[in-house]
């Protein structure tokens, strides 16, 4: 296959894609979309001491999706010649049986808007500094102390250049630059083993260590591990929970964010369906999702299915405002996207999915809310979690938690996840503070990966179940 | 599902393995002086439905094919892949590889596998019906799923997902060692959550059937299971927190084994990453356990011929009478321990390189069933799903918390559903508080099979 399209900056020419959706239309498909995409990756891994491996990889190829009434077809190819392109588009034609029908598309190209410049490109520099950042991490990480045991560092790039075509005569083009970099430790005490793990992740290219630290990355990895060497085992039953700034925007991703999902509404299955305009939270909760924030790890120009990223506000001072919505759970409501159609890769149809979502920042001092928290958890670090979107019960995990008594931080605890209710969980903040932080995360939903961010300010929970062993 | 093992010789390849396996060994044959070469090559066909509302909302063809290049020189590894079999794209890959392995530090253990002379066992993993059932039929399937699990109780609301899907994928793997191998498989399976509802309560269940092809999958299985598992819980409250055993669900058991499974991994063991490194020969686990990863199981959805370093697979005993006896280890992570390979190299397709990983454990089953358990256990929950695993499971602590939704036992039997509750203790007090190991194995796709499993003294947390 030639890099046919290059000069222009196309992965596929236009003349090819308006022939290639005129194909994906002759059996009566009332909408039609070429998803061209070209991936580009690098990640080294340094463990035990040693640089383990340097990987490299591309994949690129198309995916074409025709829709008819309810339904839609979709056929992806690696051959991304015209002849693979057409033999696509008829096999998610296949879908539309009303036969004859057809019609010309004519393409009318459109410049995303991007939202920050990358200074850097991954693929410009040299592999041996990229190797030079994971050794410096792992001399930072084992200068924590001989009770650091093992120590991996690992380092990612990925350029995605992606182009999308449709028969409503879109056609534009997006070039996503992402840069992480990740530290896990291993610390080894008369407890046993504990872990500790830190990253950063930015929709940037190399330039992200201009200002992010890798030796900064590695000693906070450090400390979460060694820390816990100390811990006590979490409480166990409900306890008043403080979540530091950055710490656990997750809690949001997973309390609302799934739920607020026009597909899950759609189908009935969120507890969030028929909620808009009713208070659904605390009045100290403002959400918002919005993928336009320059360097986010959620961030891009246009979404998977060529919309303009958004701002969206969910929730309003504890009000449901709007769900997020695709081109096709839109379409159904005789509505726009809210820019939140993506995919994990060419492989797979889009859906609705958040980009950065984030809890702005009330008017509290953090200190403050400590000072007045009696007893309680202070949650340093969450990791992952998961929710039911029918039934709003949802999960998540710490991974660097203590205990607050009489107001002030104390003890280190174990790991242990929380669970809650996502409405009952939102109602129950009761303090909000001023200073607010995000964090990367990757969210998987229906076996699809995507980057997004989350964030949050200081903020208190009333109650919340707690899965500790204490009384052991 | 059947359970009948087809004597069928699966090292007569099929011509498109022919094909990959030709490709692979004149790629491999490129290998310069002083350096190994792995070539791996994979293709694939899928369809997946999904049907909503007795319309189809999604039907997705696809084929793909991809490459990933290993490449090692005075012990430097270099890895490279991409999404295409094409040659220019196999050429830049390989040069992409040797380029990689220039960065890497070199480690006298890494390496790639030797021929070791262990014969492949016959294993008939493929099923020519998942390439010769028209779409249509497929879709008809979806449909038919969809309308079973409406019609199925009159609580059902609303089904979220009634889905068919199936694959066909065939991989080689040839190295400049001598190793030229393939495998391939096929899996047809269908899903479906329900969403029952009474008043104001909403309650969900999945169900689903695996086979080796469509005619095996069940869809009333699927619809049975879906059904059942959201009905029961309508009405759940959370539980008051306490101490108490717990029943798992044999999907439960299997999701906890392939965590465990993570730290009976050569390559965690050897890097100090593993609760369980450096206790061989310890009592680590109740006497009555034995753990076995065997992928020459036909019955297991983790059988294969070969591991991803094209040794043949065999059976491997890790735990034995509460003993633990082994781990699972590829080329490199043996040779780190100083043994060799158990053929237990797994991988995530052609994009990334081989690692050490259990493919189809079983514990042995036990004398009872899962009535006979509740029974014999009197008092307990008994955990249906748990949620929260990656988040609340750690193999190198063995520290244990995740979500828990199920029913209370009383007097043996199911009583009361409750949600919103966790469950807590340690992955090493857990192996040591095994009360029963069920006979009611259940084949379930991933990499150990379920049974129902009864475990004393977890911390449940609730109201």
């Amino acid at each position: 296959m030639s890099d046919a399209g290059s000069a222009t900056g196309l992965l596929v020419e236009t003349p090819v894609i308006e022939r290639v959706l005129g194909k994906a239309l002759q059996r009566g498909g009332e909408f039609a979309e070429v998803f061209v995409e070209d991936r580009h990756s690098t990640s080294a891994v340094l463990d035990d001491g040693r640089v383990e491996e340097l990987s490299s990889g591309r994949d690129r190829g198309a995916g074409v999706r025709v829709v008819v009434g309810e339904t839609t077809g979709y056929a992806h190819t690696a051959d991304l010649s015209e002849r693979g392109l057409l033999a696509a588009a008829e096999a998610a034609a296949a879908v539309a049986r009303q036969g004859g029908g057809g019609r010309v598309v004519a393409l009318e190209r459109r410049d995303a808007v991007k939202r920050n410049e990358v200074t850097q490109l991954p693929e410009d520099v040299a592999k041996a500094r990229k190797i030079e950042l994971l050794v410096q991490a792992d001399e930072a990480a084992r200068a924590g102390g001989n009770a650091i045991s093992q120590v991996s560092a690992s380092y990612g790039d990925g350029r995605r250049r992606i182009q999308v075509a449709n028969s409503d005569g879109l056609l534009v083009g997006d070039d996503q630059v992402r840069t992480r970099f990740s530290v896990s430790c291993v610390a080894v005490g008369d407890t046993g083993m504990q872990t500790g793990y830190e990253s950063s992740a930015f929709t940037v290219g190399f330039e992200l260590f201009d200002t992010v630290d890798v030796q900064e990355i590695a000693a906070t990895a450090a400390r979460r591990a060694l820390v816990k060497l100390t811990a006590r085992p979490a409480p166990s039953g409900e306890v008043p929970l403080i979540l530091e700034s950055g710490s656990g925007g997750i809690l949001f991703h997973e309390a609302c964010g799934h739920g607020l999902e026009a597909d899950h509404i759609a189908k009935d299955a969120s507890v969030y369906v028929g909620q808009v305009g009713e208070q659904v939270a605390s009045p100290l909760v403002t959400l918002v999702d919005d993928g336009t924030i320059g360097p986010e790890w959620g961030s891009f120009a246009v979404d998977d299915e060529g919309n303009s990223a958004q701002r969206n506000v969910l929730i309003d001072k504890g009000v449901l405002t709007d769900y997020m919505w695709d081109y096709l759970r839109g379409r159904k409501e005789h509505r726009g996207s809210s820019g939140n159609g993506r995919r994990q890769n060419y492989r797979h149809l889009p859906m609705v999915r958040m980009t950065n979502t984030f809890l702005l920042n009330g008017d509290a001092e953090p200190d403050e809310i400590l000072a007045q928290t009696p007893t309680g958890v202070y949650v340093a670090k969450l990791g992952g979690g998961q929710v039911n979107t029918t039934t709003g019960d949802f999960v998540f995990g710490t991974v660097e938690a203590y205990l607050i008594e009489d107001g002030r931080i104390t003890e280190p605890l174990r790991d242990a996840n929380l669970i809650g209710n996502g409405p009952e969980v939102l109602r129950r903040i009761d303090a909000v503070a001023n200073d607010f932080a995000m964090g990367p995360g990757t969210c998987g939903k229906d076996g699809q990966s995507v980057p997004v961010g989350c964030g949050q300010p200081t903020l208190r929970i009333t109650g919340v179940t707690i899965g500790g062993t204490a009384g052991d | 599902m059947t359970d009948t093992v087809s004597q069928q010789e699966s090292t007569s390849t099929s011509t498109a393995e022919g094909e990959l396996l030709h490709l692979a060994v004149r790629v491999a044959g490129a290998a310069r002086s002083g350096e190994e070469l792995e070539v791996y090559v994979s293709r694939g066909v899928e369809t997946d439905v999904r049907a909503y509302e007795g319309e189809v909302e999604s039907l997705s063809s696809a084929a793909s094919a991809g490459v990933g290049i290993r490449v090692v020189v005075g012990g430097r590894q270099g890895f490279a892949y991409a999404g295409t079999l094409e040659e220019s794209v196999i050429r830049q890959t390989l040069a992409d590889a040797r380029d990689n392995a220039s960065f890497a530090t070199a480690d006298e253990h890494v390496g790639l596998a030797d021929p070791d002379g262990v014969p492949p066992a016959s294993l008939d993993l493929w099923d020519e019906e998942v390439l010769r059932t028209p779409s249509a039929a497929k879709v008809e399937m979806a449909l038919e799923l969809e309308r079973r699990a409406r019609s199925a109780d009159p609580r059902v609301r609303q089904v979220a997902f009634a889905d068919y899907g199936d694959m066909a994928a065939e991989a080689a793997v040839a190295t400049s060692r001598g190793i030229t191998a393939t495998a391939r498989r096929t899996v047809s399976s269908v899903a479906v959550e329900a969403i029952v509802g009474e008043d104001t309560d909403s309650q969900t269940g999945v169900g689903f059937s695996a086979a080796r092809g469509p005619g095996d999958v069940d869809l009333d299985k699927a619809v049975a299971d879906a059904v059942e598992r959201s009905t029961r819980m309508l009405g759940a409250t959370k539980a008051r927190s306490g101490r108490c055993a717990v029943v798992l669900d044999p999907r439960v058991t299997s999701t906890l084994l392939a965590v465990v499974s993570s730290a009976l991994s050569g390559e965690a063991v050897t890097k100090g990453r593993s609760f369980f490194a450096d206790r061989i020969g310890e009592e680590v686990a109740v006497p009555s356990l034995v753990l076995v990863d065997d992928p020459t199981d036909p019955r297991s959805f983790g059988a294969s011929t070969h591991d991803a370093e094209g040794l043949a697979c065999r059976r491997n005993v890790l735990i034995e009478n509460g003993v633990l006896r082994g781990f699972v280890f590829d080329t490199t992570s043996g040779r780190r321990a100083g043994v060799a390979s158990t053929a237990s190299a797994v991988r995530g397709g052609y994009a990334t390189t081989p690692v050490a990983g259990c493919r189809a454990l079983l514990l042995a089953p036990g004398g009872l069933g899962a009535a006979e358990i509740l029974s014999d256990v009197g008092e307990a929950l008994f955990v249906q799903s748990i949620t929260g695993v990656h988040s609340g499971v750690n193999p190198v602590s063995g520290d244990f918390s995740v979500g828990a939704e199920g029913l209370m036992v009383r007097g043996g039997v199911l009583a009361e559903p409750v949600r919103e509750v966790t469950i807590a203790s340690t992955l090493q007090r857990m192996l040591q508080a095994v009360l029963h190991i069920g006979s009611d194995v259940e084949w379930l796709p991933g990499v150990a099979a379920g049974q129902t499993v009864a475990i004393d003294g977890m911390a449940l947390s609730g109201s």
